[in-house]
């Protein structure tokens, strides 16, 4: 009995459907595949860090109603994201834009690597002198040499 | 029994203290009795804090529900796993578990470090009693998990059923042990600092303690990823989540760390820099707990709701490692520089891979961090996901790898670029290879895939040259390789493997994204669908009953060309507890590719109900998570390697 009234409740709640769901789905396999590229940048703005490829929640379902939509209408990808910034802001990209504000964020891995690469030429260049012989040694290392023989 | 938890709580905090203050004042006087004191006093906290770990994992097994903690995350039905792993299911407990792995580390450097010398030694147990002083303190005075109720519930509140899980139950005692290991190398590193001498001995000395905290690390990450693979119903593995990143960022400059310590060891050189990596091995792990535990990452907003603990652990934070980085820029510059080397040599080779695992690190801290700057400084929200780390830590990943190979093979001091290439070669044309074959085959043209494909047969491939290289297999005699083979030493054993494991990660990250197959309908019994090369039908859906959840599974058969192949049965489960509903998927193993089956809602049509059914083909997607485990098989191979135990010979005395 239990089982046969909590699975009435199972059947009651909405899940488990995400992009995939067939009822969702674009005639075109085309256009539905171009629209499941760009959920994949679209954040699912009240999960936590999840695309509305992959989120279940009822504002994922909209947001996917809408770019499938637009894509049927023939918008290019610019566009539809456009248009879903000018509503939700840059928060709904997950791929931040690269603009001023940004400029850390995109260019400060890339200076690690200029910045480590330099110290390391700074230090293969000081050292290198170290490892010949200095003018003096080599005297000494040719008088040496000399003893030896005689 | 609860009371007895938090005196023995109490007395695990005053025996840290006491910890610090004996083997701070054992350094001070250069007194051997003091010493032994500080250690007995590191041995007494990690028992008193294990007495308190055992009470509350007590509280949990027995479902005492006037401990608030208890009844707020656990439930008498659920079963005894996951009542055990309760203890350290809420913020409290896993403060609980850090503390507990923290003393353990404690009276382990007491016990095992017997080669130290003893002023270093007393240093750094004094440092660790510090460490346990302040985290103790934290657990006992503002997350204490032995608050009683007045009112005890008669049923506890359940812990999420996502949670409850085999791989997620063991998840955190692996993590933790691996987060709070680097508390070690963070202690040597300060009483290095301190004694103001860092050499090969100190870095022999750091090596099995980062490689023990990096394997288990390593097996830690691995099974949240595994966890989130079958359990989050749609068979993702990584999701660059800030949770997820909180622990990969100790991860990457742990790896460095091993790298460098290698160079400091081998060579005396970059002392200062690796033991900047040992300081900052433990910051990130402090600032993983703190991101996790915070809630700052959710968002800012959720953090000003209860900030009392989030600005404690910042300030525990900041202090520790402000403290730690300080002494850093206060000593450093009187390190010595060491040995000298070539551009074309095994410490530039090691160097660069330090430069990009530390460009790596950044990458990760700023997508994890950068939202929340930008949000406080301007007040404009931003996200970063999977496609910035695509752009920005996958190419320096890929320079990584296509590094790697050449490091083991070249000398040390001066390297010979001509020999190396000559060693390597075949690996080179089996990579290139296999990576054309892949792009020219497929269409449409799939670039990524192809050089994904390049890159792990290349780390693979350059991994076995360099055993060949070892052994000189096929230019020695077959029996004189097999001698060279065997008597290999296993810290060499072990760095093999360890590369070996990231290429086999690589062949299956790059199969499974590139190669997947999705399919999903609505099917009626007896309906069917195609996914890759597999028939499968709906044969049944029926309901189960748990231990303490109801559930739904469905049968389905699938079949490829006509054979049968596997019955999966994917469940839809209800738990009583919390009303929460989650998805048992059945994986079906193809070799090393799994047929990944989902059961969706049932919905109504004009012909009686249908189940949604989605559908996955991951090709290699066992490899994923093979590679990782192979890698801290590595590690752990190398930890038994006997030159790590016995240390490093004394220098004789320099006669006057």
């Amino acid at each position: 009995m239990r089982v046969r009234a909590s699975l009435a409740a199972l059947a009651g709640v909405l899940c488990i459907a995400a992009a995939s769901d067939p009822s969702e789905r674009l005639p075109n396999p085309a256009q539905e595949a171009r629209a499941r590229t760009i959920f994949k940048d679209v954040r699912c703005l009240v999960c936590q860090n999840e695309s509305i490829d992959d989120s279940q929640a009822e504002l994922a379902h909209d947001l996917r109603q809408i770019v499938r939509q637009q894509v049927k209408a023939g918008k290019s990808d610019v566009e539809i994201k456009q248009f879903l910034t000018d509503r939700y802001g840059q928060f709904v990209l997950l791929r931040p834009s690269f603009d001023a504000g940004n400029l850390a964020l995109w260019a400060g891995p890339f200076l690690v690597v200029g910045l480590g690469v330099v110290l390391l030429l700074g230090r293969l260049r000081n050292r290198q002198p170290e490892d010949e012989l200095s003018e003096a040694e080599r005297a000494r290392l040719q008088r040496l040499s000399q003893d030896g023989r005689t | 029994m609860a009371e007895f938890g938090a005196f023995a709580l109490i007395l695990g905090l005053a025996l840290s203290i006491a910890q610090l203050g004996l083997s701070a004042g054992a350094r001070v006087r250069r007194s051997t009795v003091l010493a032994a004191a500080g250690e007995g006093a590191a041995f007494a906290a990690f028992l008193a804090t294990a007495v308190a770990f055992g009470l509350l994992m007590h509280a949990f097994v027995v479902s005492d529900f006037s401990v608030a903690n208890v009844a707020a995350n656990s439930h008498t039905e659920k079963p005894l796993l996951y009542k055990v792993a309760g203890t350290w299911g809420s913020h409290e407990g896993s403060m609980l578990l850090w503390d507990f792995a923290l003393t353990a580390y404690g009276a382990a450097m007491a016990l095992f470090g017997r080669n130290l010398p003893r002023g270093l030694k007393a240093t750094a147990v004094a440092v660790q009693g510090g460490l346990g002083s302040v985290f103790l303190a934290y657990t006992v005075f503002a997350s204490n998990p032995f608050v009683r109720l007045v009112n005890p519930p008669v049923e506890g509140r359940s812990l999420n059923p996502l949670l409850q899980d085999p791989a997620l139950a063991v998840h955190p005692p692996f993590l933790y042990s691996g987060y709070v290991g680097m508390s070690v190398v963070f202690s040597l590193a300060v009483a290095a600092l301190i004694e103001g001498r860092v050499d090969a001995a100190w870095a022999r000395w750091v090596r099995p303690w980062a490689l023990a905290a990096w394997s288990l690390l390593t097996i830690g990450i691995t099974l949240g990823s595994f966890w989130a693979y079958y359990e989050l119903g749609w068979g993702g593995w990584w999701f660059w989540d800030p949770v997820e990143n909180a622990s990969f960022m100790p991860w990457l400059v742990a790896t460095a760390l091993l790298h460098s310590a290698v160079v400091t060891e081998k060579r005396g050189a970059l002392p200062g820099w690796t033991v900047f990596l040992g300081l900052a091995a433990f910051t990130f792990s402090m600032l993983g707990a703190f991101l996790v535990r915070s809630g700052v990452l959710t968002s800012v907003h959720a953090f000003a709701v209860d900030p009392k603990r989030g600005v404690l652990l910042l300030i525990i934070l900041g202090v520790t490692a402000g403290l730690g980085f300080a002494l850093f820029a206060w000593r450093a510059p009187g390190l010595s520089q060491g040995g000298v080397f070539a551009p074309v040599s095994r410490e530039s080779a090691l160097v660069l891979n330090n430069i990009l695992l530390a460009a790596a690190t950044a990458t990760v801290l700023l997508g994890t961090l950068y939202p929340l700057i930008r949000e406080a400084m301007t007040g404009e929200a931003i996200s970063v996901g999977p496609p910035y780390f695509n752009l920005t830590f996958m190419p320096l990943m890929a320079a990584l790898a296509l590094l790697l190979p050449t490091g083991p093979l070249l000398a040390w001091k001066r390297g010979d670029a001509l020999g190396v290439s000559q060693r390597l070669w075949i690996a080179a044309l089996v990579a290139l290879a296999a990576g054309l074959a892949v792009y020219a085959m497929e269409d449409p043209r799939k670039a990524f895939g192809a050089l994904g494909l390049a890159l792990g047969a290349w780390l693979i491939a350059g991994a076995i040259a360099e055993l060949v290289e070892r052994t000189r297999a096929f230019r020695a005699p077959a029996l004189e390789s097999w001698r060279r083979l065997v008597s290999l030493p296993r810290g060499a054993w072990g760095m093999t493997l360890a590369h070996l494991g990231l290429g086999v990660f690589v062949l299956g990250a790059t199969f499974e994204t590139t190669w997947r197959a999705e399919a999903a309908e609505t099917l009626p019994i007896g309906g069917a669908l195609n996914v890759g090369a597999y028939h499968l039908v709906l044969k049944d859906v029926g309901p189960i009953e748990g231990k303490n959840y109801d559930a739904e599974r469905a049968i389905v058969a699938a079949t490829r060309d006509g054979h049968p192949v596997c019955v999966g049965e994917p469940e839809r489960r209800l738990y009583l507890a919390g009303g929460q509903t989650t998805s048992e998927v059945a994986i079906c193993n193809r070799g090393f590719s799994h047929l990944y089956i989902v059961l969706g809602e049932r919905r109504d049509s004009a012909s009686g109900p249908v189940w949604l059914i989605r559908a996955y083909w991951n090709p290699l997607a066992s490899l994923i998570f093979l590679g990782p485990v192979i890698m801290a098989l590595g590690g752990a191979i190398s930890l038994s390697d006997r030159r790590l135990r016995i240390g490093v010979p004394r220098r004789r005395e320099q006669p006057a």
